[in-house]
C-alpha cells in the first residue's frame, strides 16, 4: 500500500492506505479523528467537510491520493476550548444548533467563506451553506452565528 | 386539608428518591432521568429543574446516561412529554430531597427548619452555623418512596447554555457513532428490496463478500462483519448490487396513493361530539393528500452490541433509541432471554424526530454480535437504508365535510382519515416490531402499526377533532390493517396532515362566510388562551394591513397541540412563482410555564422549519418494487437559501403548567403556507408536497 504525506490540523502525518480510501475514513479510522462525521458517503449531505488548503470538500468524496501534500483541516484544527476559532465561540453564543451533528461540516464550510469574503452578506452566507444539509431547522441560528463571527473577526 | 395532588405520573411508576438523584459527599449530585438527549436539549433543561429545586449550583450536576436497570423506566421520549413527565418528577424528587436535607439539618443545628437559610446545598442556620448536603450525605438515607404533595420551588428564569454543545462544536466524541472500544468489529446488513423477499437460493454470500469478511446469514436476514470498516463497507455496496432477490409483498403503486388508501382493510373508529343541529345551509367538501414521509435523520442510525463470551447469556447494547426499555422488551422477545439479561444504554445520536430505524439498527447488532460472543460489533446502516428502510410517517387522506348554517357559523364538522397507524415502536406487543425480527428463520411478522389511544394523544387521529366551537363534530379514522409500507411515528404525528386538512378547511368556510380568516377563526372559540396566540400573531404580523402583492401570498393558521398541550398561531409569508417559496412565518405559541426560553423558541423555530420542509418537499417515491427515494438527491429536504425567516414569541404564562414545545409549529405551519399559497394564486392545495408538480396539476383541475 502507498504512502501519503498529508498535513492534518496543522501537523505533518504520513498515512499508509490504498490511493482510493476516502479521507474521511483515514480522518476517523486511521488518525481517530471525530470532528468530521459520517452522513452519507456520496457527498451530499455535508456533515463529513474538511477544510482542504483553503476550499471546503467532503472528506467521504475525496481519496486520499486526491490530498497528498495538502494542508487539511477538521473542526478539531479551527480552534479548541482554550482557543476557540471566532465561529466556534459564536456557535456557543448562539447555541446555534439543535442535535449538532452537522455543525462540524457547516462550521468548515462557514470557515471556507471567511477565508474567501470577510464580510458575507446574509444571502452569501446561505449560498455558502447549500452543499450542508441540517434536518433539526437550525440554519437561521448558525447564519446568525456565521455572521456574528464575521463581525467580530473584522473588529 | 385540601386534596393532594397525585404523584406526577413518571413518580408513580419509580416511586423511590433514589431512582432519580444521588447527592455525594464530595459535593456532586447525579441526577437520573428516565427520558433521553434527542438533540432537543431536554438534558439541560431537566438539569436546571433539578438544580432549582435543589437549591445548587448547576454546576454540580451530572446527568446520568439513561440505561436499564440502573434508570426510571419512562417509557419512549416522545410527544413532547419529557418536561410534563420527567421534569415534574425530578422537581417533586428534588423539592422532597431538599426538605428531608432541610430537616436532618434542623435537627442537628437544633434551629427551626424555617429559619435556615439555603445556599448551593449549604444550610445556614443561626449565628451562621453551616450544615451542608454533602456532610449530611450518608445521614439522610434517599432510599425511600416519594410522597405526594405540593412544595415551593425557586424559579431562577434564567437560560443555562446547553450541556452538550461545547463537545459538538469543538468535533469531540460524543455520538454514539464516536464510540470505538477496542477490538471493535464493524458490521453492515444488506436489506431485503421489499416486506417478505427472500434472497434467491444457490448464491455464494461467502464469495460475493469477498475475504476477510464474516457473513452472518438468518432467513432474510444478511449481515458482514469484519475488523476494518472500509472493507467492510465497500462489501456491503457490492452485496446491494449483487443479491438477487425472491417474493416479497408489491408495494402499492405511488399515482394512486389516494385511491390505494380509501380501498384496503381498514379498522375504523368513530368518535362523535354534539348533536346535528339544523340542516346546513351550505356544505364544502375537500379531500387532502399528505405523503409518506421519512424521518430523514442526518446520522445513519448505529448501534453497538456484545454478548458475554461464556456462560449464561448476557447481551449488551448502546443505542440512541428513544425508549430503552421498550427496545429492551422487543430483544428479550427475539432473543428468548429473561429483560434481565439484557443492558440497554443510552448515547446520543442526531436528531431523530419520531420512531426511526435506531431501534431496528440495535437489534441488526445484536443479531450480528451472537455470532461472535465477547465482540463488540459496531452496526452502522447506510444512508440509503436509513431513507429507504425505514419506518416512515404513514401517508393520510383526509376528506373533510363543512356544513355553514345561514348565518356564516360552522354548524357541522366531518372528518375522515385513512392511513396506517402512527406507531409500530417496540415493547408494546408480544411481537416484536423491529426489523430483522420478522426476517430472521422462523421470526414472526410485524405487529401491523397501531394508533396509540386518545388519552394519549392518538395517531392519525391527532388533532382530528377541530378545536373550534362547532355543533356537531364527527372523526372516522380508518386504520389500515395491511402495511405493505413500515410505518410509525414522526413528530407530530396525525397532527399534520390533520391541521393542514382542518385549517385549509376554515379559510374555505371564511371565504364562504365572507369574513376574514383570523376574525373568523376568533368567532368560533371560546377558549381565552387561544384567542390570545392568534390575536397576538395577528398584531405582530400586521395581519389585514398589508396591499395585495401578485404572486405574493399570506396565510393564517392555528393549533392546540393534540387539542391538550401547547398553543400555536403562524402567519405565512410566500412567494409564488412556478415554485413556492416561504419567505417569512411569525409564530406565537403559549407553552404554559416556560422552563428553558432559548430551549422553546429552538424547538418551535425547528419546528416550523421542518414542517416548510415537509410543505414543500418531501415524499418518499416508491414503486411496486420497492422504495424509490434512497438519497438525498431523490429525497430532497429544504436548504439553507431556501429556510423562511422565522420569529418565535412566547406568551407569558409562568402560573401554567409547562407543556412540551418540540412539536407545537408543524401542524399551524404546514397549514399557512397552503393558505398563503391559496391567498397568492387562488388555488386550493389538498396534496402535499407543494411542489410546483403539484401546483401545475393543481391548476389544471381549477380550470
Ligand atoms: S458524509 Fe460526506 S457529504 Fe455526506
Ligand atoms: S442540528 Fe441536528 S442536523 Fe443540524
Amino acid at each position: 500500500m502507498p504512502t501519503y504525506e498529508l498535513e492534518i490540523n496543522g501537523t505533518p502525518r504520513a498515512v499508509t492506505a490504498e490511493a482510493d480510501t476516502p479521507l474521511l475514513s483515514v480522518l476517523r479510522t486511521e488518525l481517530g479523528l471525530s470532528g468530521p462525521r459520517f452522513g452519507c458517503g456520496a457527498g451530499e449531505c455535508g456533515a463529513c467537510r474538511v477544510l482542504v488548503d483553503d476550499q471546503s470538500m467532503p472528506a467521504c468524496d475525496t481519496p486520499v491520493w486526491a490530498v497528498a501534500g495538502k494542508a487539511v483541516t477538521t473542526v478539531e484544527g479551527l480552534g479548541s476550548e482554550s482557543d476557540p476559532h471566532p465561529l466556534q465561540s459564536a456557535f456557543l453564543k448562539e447555541q446555534a444548533m439543535q442535535c449538532g451533528y452537522c455543525v462540524s461540516g457547516i462550521l468548515i464550510s462557514a470557515a471556507a467563506l471567511l477565508r474567501r469574503v470577510a464580510r458575507p452578506t446574509e444571502d452569501e452566507v446561505r449560498a455558502a451553506l447549500d452543499r450542508n444539509l441540517c434536518r433539526c431547522g437550525a440554519h437561521n441560528r448558525m447564519v446568525r452565528a456565521i455572521l456574528a463571527a464575521s463581525a467580530e473577526m473584522a473588529r | 386539608m385540601t386534596d393532594t395532588p397525585p404523584l406526577p405520573k413518571s413518580l408513580g411508576a419509580n416511586p423511590l428518591l433514589s431512582q432519580w438523584v444521588r447527592i455525594h459527599a464530595n459535593g456532586c449530585v447525579d441526577i437520573i432521568p428516565g427520558k433521553v438527549e434527542i438533540g432537543q436539549g431536554i438534558a439541560t433543561a431537566l438539569l436546571k429543574m433539578a438544580a432549582e429545586a435543589l437549591e445548587v449550583d448547576p454546576a454540580r450536576i451530572r446527568m446520568v446516561r439513561p440505561a436499564t436497570g440502573d434508570s426510571p423506566d419512562e417509557g419512549v421520549t416522545s410527544g413532547s412529554q419529557s418536561i410534563q413527565d420527567c421534569g415534574r418528577a425530578l422537581r417533586h424528587v428534588c423539592a422532597e430531597v431538599r426538605d428531608l436535607f432541610r430537616a436532618e439539618a434542623a435537627m442537628r443545628l437544633g434551629a427551626d427548619m424555617a429559619e435556615l437559610g439555603l445556599d448551593d446545598g449549604t444550610l445556614i442556620g443561626p449565628g451562621n452555623a453551616r450544615l451542608s448536603y454533602w456532610e449530611l450525605a450518608d445521614a439522610v438515607s434517599l432510599a425511600r418512596p416519594a410522597t405526594p404533595g405540593t412544595r415551593d420551588v425557586l424559579r431562577t428564569g434564567t437560560d443555562l447554555p446547553r450541556i452538550d454543545i461545547a463537545d459538538k462544536v469543538f468535533g469531540r466524541p460524543r455520538f454514539i457513532h464516536d464510540m470505538r472500544p477496542d477490538d471493535l468489529l464493524h458490521g453492515r446488513v444488506v436489506p431485503p428490496p421489499r416486506i417478505g423477499s427472500r434472497p434467491a437460493p444457490g448464491q455464494d454470500l461467502a464469495a460475493l463478500a469477498g475475504a476477510g469478511i464474516q457473513v452472518v446469514a438468518d432467513g432474510a436476514f444478511i449481515g458482514l462483519l469484519s475488523p476494518d470498516e472500509l472493507a467492510v463497507e465497500r462489501a456491503a455496496t457490492r452485496l446491494r448490487e449483487k443479491v438477487r432477490w425472491d417474493g416479497g409483498a408489491p408495494l402499492p403503486d405511488e399515482a394512486s396513493l389516494h385511491d390505494w388508501l380509501t380501498t384496503q382493510q381498514v379498522d375504523p373508529v368513530v368518535d362523535q361530539r354534539g348533536e346535528a343541529a339544523a340542516p346546513a345551509a351550505r356544505t364544502l367538501v375537500h379531500s387532502f393528500l399528505k405523503p409518506f414521509i421519512a424521518h430523514g435523520s442526518m446520522a445513519p442510525s448505529c448501534a453497538l452490541a456484545c454478548w458475554a463470551p461464556e456462560g449464561e447469556p448476557h447481551l449488551a447494547v448502546w443505542t440512541h433509541s428513544q425508549g430503552i426499555y421498550n427496545l429492551r422488551a422487543d430483544l428479550s422477545v427475539v432473543f428468548g432471554l429473561p429483560p434481565e439479561r439484557i443492558r440497554v444504554e443510552h448515547v446520543e445520536g442526531a436528531g431523530c424526530y419520531g420512531h426511526n430505524p435506531a431501534d431496528d439498527v440495535a437489534l441488526d447488532a445484536a443479531l450480528l454480535a451472537r455470532a461472535v460472543p465477547g465482540r463488540t460489533v459496531r452496526m452502522q446502516m447506510s444512508r440509503e437504508d436509513e431513507l429507504a428502510g425505514g419506518p416512515f410517517a404513514p401517508a393520510m387522506r383526509v376528506d373533510v365535510e363543512v356544513d355553514l348554517d345561514a348565518q356564516g357559523a360552522l354548524s357541522g364538522w366531518r372528518h375522515t382519515i385513512w392511513s396506517n397507524g402512527h406507531s409500530m415502536r417496540p415493547g408494546r406487543s408480544k411481537a416484536s416490531t423491529l426489523r430483522a425480527a420478522a426476517q430472521i428463520e422462523g421470526g414472526a411478522p410485524w405487529p401491523i402499526a397501531i394508533n396509540m389511544p386518545p388519552a394519549t394523544g392518538g395517531g392519525a387521529d391527532r388533532n382530528a377533532m377541530p378545536f373550534y366551537d362547532i355543533p356537531a363534530r364527527t372523526v372516522t379514522n380508518n386504520r389500515l390493517t395491511v402495511m405493505p409500507i413500515r410505518t410509525s411515528a414522526m413528530r407530530a404525528l396525525g397532527a399534520f396532515a390533520n391541521v393542514f386538512a382542518i385549517e385549509s378547511m376554515m379559510d374555505e368556510a371564511a371565504v364562504a362566510a365572507g369574513e376574514d380568516p383570523v376574525a373568523f377563526r376568533l368567532r368560533h372559540l371560546s377558549d381565552p388562551r387561544a384567542w390570545d396566540v392568534i390575536r397576538e400573531a395577528a398584531r405582530l404580523s400586521g395581519w389585514g394591513e398589508r396591499a395585495a402583492v401578485e404572486g405574493r401570498g399570506r396565510g393564517f393558521a392555528f393549533a392546540r397541540y393534540k387539542n391538550t398541550g401547547a398553543y400555536c398561531a403562524v402567519v405565512a409569508d410566500v412567494t409564488c412563482t412556478d415554485e413556492v417559496r416561504v419567505n417569512n412565518l411569525t409564530i406565537v405559541v403559549d407553552v404554559g410555564e416556560i422552563i428553558s426560553r432559548d430551549g422553546v423558541i429552538n424547538q418551535v423555530e425547528g419546528g416550523a422549519i421542518q414542517a416548510t420542509s415537509w410543505a414543500l418537499k418531501e415524499a418518499v417515491h416508491f414503486a411496486p418494487e420497492g422504495i424509490l427515494s434512497r438519497g438525498w438527491e431523490s429525497y430532497p429536504i429544504l436548504r439553507f437559501s431556501e429556510v423562511p425567516a422565522v420569529t418565535v414569541h412566547l406568551v407569558e404564562r409562568p402560573e401554567a403548567p409547562p407543556m412540551g414545545a418540540g412539536e407545537a409549529s408543524q401542524g399551524p405551519t404546514g397549514a399557512a403556507i397552503a393558505n398563503a399559497v391559496h391567498d397568492a394564486l387562488g388555488l386550493r392545495i389538498t396534496r402535499l408536497p407543494l411542489t410546483r408538480e403539484t401546483l401545475i396539476e393543481a391548476m389544471e383541475l381549477g380550470q
